[in-house]
């Protein structure tokens, strides 16, 4: 039986030339066969490791904290030193004048994920703090399923503005830096934990530990470290589940308000 | 246009091949442009329509579902550009909802989300009054005078409800860049052919026009020079041109003929002329001496005395004198080298006819003389006059009379000749000059015909009147010009 892994876009999961690099290395060191399992939304992952159907995942800290009973945190990268990122509320270049997210009221707004923390919970965290009702705040709002594409629709002013996961943005303005430069960053979040990985509740422990040591070294592997610096991650940690106490106050914020 | 018609031929020819090359060009790629422009019309119109269709179905779930970004993500492949028919490509490419609001366009800051789709004007706003008419289910071909764009808008239908409209803007088909393409490239073929036209054309026009110059050049040297043009290098083919040239030299051998007839009839009147004057003066001559031939006798057989003597020898010096007149007369008429006319030419004419008058015993009168020598051929004109006055005795009626007047008018000689008797009738005046027009028995019919030529010759004019019992003759020739 090969460990089958869901991805998420968290990351940019699009380059299938390096999943395949990574799915190869991970094999090797697991000595077992990997499978990556991509789906359309974080929703459609969630719940196969919900359902026992994935044996880990590498998904948002959203989806983690409402569903923490049925996954088991296995290790969560760093990103510049820290286990955390920000989210970015981005607008159009063009538009100059936009300086915060309540500015952007009755305008049409990109959203990645509906499970996404950075491109979803945290700006209807910061409308619910500001006594603004996050469903009727925006004229339209739409969700893209990346936080690339995000960027995108923000880009061509599709969107008048959009939340976008940090890391994925900053990851873009060196890779694609086309992109990035036709959107202008109004917010950031504070630091929040970052997308962890995670595995299915019941995942024998051996399996766990053996999985989590793979990525807590792999930063000590060439190999691995080559990986890492494609990820632009400096490499894994064993990271707690109160890192995402944060995210879990926002959520209970925005669903009680 | 008289201009092109007075070039010669030889430019004619080339001119004219250039024009059909250039005609036929123009003519070519007039109908390539349009065949062209047809054809990528129909292609593009069938293009946008069936990506229009297409279109509208994939977009009616992410429409139904509010899904902007897959919409957005659907249109975008639609768009993009075929680098292989660049025309192809789609200007915009919008999605309206069932109020003509944007769902989602290509230009989201032309089209803002949840904007009218009229907003940005012009002929979005008449799409929108085109939705209300035709049926809701059909697709619409839109191609609004004052726009670049022509639009194809396509009904979203979902369990036949409309949703709203896939609307594709094309710019119509420039024909501009097309017809500089076609024109540059017919242009390069067309200068081809020329170049290889031309020569061609150029020799050939060379080859057409050469036989008609020379039958141009030779008919320049007509009349004057019958010989030259004679001996020109004409054609010599059975086409047209060969033809005309076999025309114009049976032409040129008839006015030989005619020329030499003509000089053979002058030289031979005026043989005929010294014949009959020299049967007059044989008889003017043989008068006199019959008379003293008399009177000598008369003188030998009787003696005589001294009266007798002295009127024998008057009688033999007048005769005499008449014979040396006559003579003189004579010698003159018969000398070839020209001097001008003087007034002693009018004695001698007047001798010279004196037998013919004497004969018919017509008078001759003369009403006027020149004082001095005029400037003009005497043998010409004593041949004119000479004519003039025997026709005159001739016509005069027995007893009658002929009126000589020769005087200068200004920078002229005018001469006139009156006889009584004979009148010319109305109907043969015409031919009066023509060579044998006269009725006459005796006679060639040549005197007035030679009167004629040479008056024009001399460059004068002569004219006649003719009433019963008058006839009058006038000639009037200009001297002193040359």
């Amino acid at each position: 039986m090969p460990i089958r892994i869901g991805l998420t876009p968290v990351f940019l999961d699009d380059q299938m030339r390096f999943v395949g690099q990574w799915r190869q290395w991970l094999e090797r060191k697991l000595g077992r066969a990997v499978v990556f399992v991509q789906r359309g939304s974080y929703r459609e992952i969630v719940d196969l490791v919900r359902a026992h159907k994935l044996d880990f995942a590498w998904v948002c800290g959203y989806p983690f904290v409402r569903y923490q009973n049925e996954m088991t945190l296995v290790a969560v990268p760093l990103w510049r030193g820290q286990p955390s990122y920000q989210s970015y509320i981005i607008v159009p270049a063009d538009d100059t004048r936009s300086t915060a997210l309540s500015e952007l009221r009755g305008k049409v707004f990109a959203y990645s994920d509906p499970d996404s923390n950075s491109g979803y919970l945290y700006p209807r965290y910061v409308l619910t703090t500001q006594g603004e009702a996050p469903d009727n705040f925006f004229a339209r709002s739409f969700f893209t399923w990346a936080h690339r594409k995000v960027v995108e629709a923000v880009g061509v002013a599709l969107a008048d503005g959009g939340a976008v996961d940090g890391y994925v943005w900053e990851t873009l303005a060196e890779s694609h830096p086309d992109l990035t430069r036709a959107t202008r960053i109004i917010d950031r979040s504070p630091p929040l934990g970052y997308p962890p990985f995670v595995a299915r509740a019941d995942i024998p422990a051996d399996e766990l530990n053996r999985f989590r040591t793979v990525l807590l070294e792999m930063a000590d592997d060439p190999g691995g470290l080559e990986l890492l610096r494609r990820l632009r991650l400096d490499g894994f940690t064993v990271g707690a589940p109160t890192l995402y106490d944060e995210i879990a106050d926002m959520a209970a914020r925005v669903s009680h308000p | 246009m008289n201009r092109l018609a007075d070039l010669s031929l030889r430019w004619k020819i080339p001119l004219r091949v250039v024009g059909a090359v250039l005609g036929t060009a123009i003519a070519v790629t007039v109908a390539l442009v349009a065949r062209d422009y047809e054809i990528v019309r129909q292609n593009l119109e069938g293009h946008a329509r069936s990506m229009g269709r297409v279109l509208a179905h994939t977009l009616v779930m992410p429409v139904l579902h509010d899904d902007i970004w897959r919409a957005y993500e659907i249109l975008q492949s639609a768009h993009e550009p075929n680098p292989a028919a660049p025309e192809l490509q789609a200007q915009v490419v919008l999605v309206t909802d069932a109020d003509y609001r944007v769902f989602v366009s290509t230009r989201p800051r032309t089209f803002p989300i949840g904007s009218s789709a009229a907003t940005p004007g012009g002929a979005y706003g008449l799409l929108r009054a085109e939705l209300s008419h035709g049926a809701p289910e059909d697709q619409r071909l839109l191609e609004p005078a004052d726009s670049p764009l022509f639009f194809v808008m396509t009904p979203l239908i979902s369990d036949g409800v409309a949703l709203g409209h896939v609307i594709l803007a094309y710019a119509k088909p420039a024909l501009l860049p097309r017809v500089a393409g076609l024109v540059g490239r017919a242009g390069g073929v067309t200068v081809l052919v020329l170049i290889l036209l031309l020569p061609v054309s150029w020799a050939w026009a060379q080859r057409t026009a050469r036989p008609l110059l020379r039958l141009a050049e030779a008919m320049k040297q007509l009349p004057l020079e019958v010989e030259a043009a004679r001996l020109a290098d004409l054609p010599e083919s059975r086409d047209e041109i060969g033809q005309l040239g076999a025309a114009f030299r049976r032409m040129v051998a008839e006015m030989r003929v005619k020329q030499e007839m003509e000089r053979q009839m002058l030289s031979s009147e005026r043989l005929a002329a010294i014949g009959r004057l020299t049967a007059g003066i044989a008889h003017e001559i043989n008068n006199p001496l019959t008379g003293m031939l008399t009177a000598l006798n008369t003188l030998q057989r009787h003696g005589g005395d001294a009266e007798r003597t002295e009127r024998t020898l008057s009688l033999l010096q007048r005769g005499l004198s008449q014979i040396r007149n006559t003579v003189c007369a004579l010698l003159v008429e018969a000398k070839i080298a020209d001097r001008d006319f003087a007034p002693e030419d009018v004695d001698d004419l007047l001798i010279l006819v004196e037998a013919e008058a004497h004969a018919r015993a017509v008078r001759v009168v003369v009403d006027g003389r020149i004082a001095a020598p005029v400037p003009l051929p005497a043998t010409l004109l004593r041949q004119i006059v000479l004519n003039l006055l025997l026709n005159a005795v001739t016509a005069a009626e027995a007893g009658g009379m002929v009126r000589l007047d020769v005087r200068t008018a200004g920078r002229a000689l005018a001469v006139a000749v009156f006889n009584d008797g004979a009148h010319i009738g109305q109907d043969e005046m015409p031919y009066l000059f023509e060579p044998f027009s006269s009725g006459r028995e005796s006679g060639h019919g040549l005197g007035l015909w030679i009167v004629y030529q040479i008056t024009r010759q001399l460059g004068g004019e002569i004219h006649v009147e003719s009433a019963p019992g008058s006839t009058t003759f006038s000639i009037e020739i200009p001297y002193g010009n040359s």
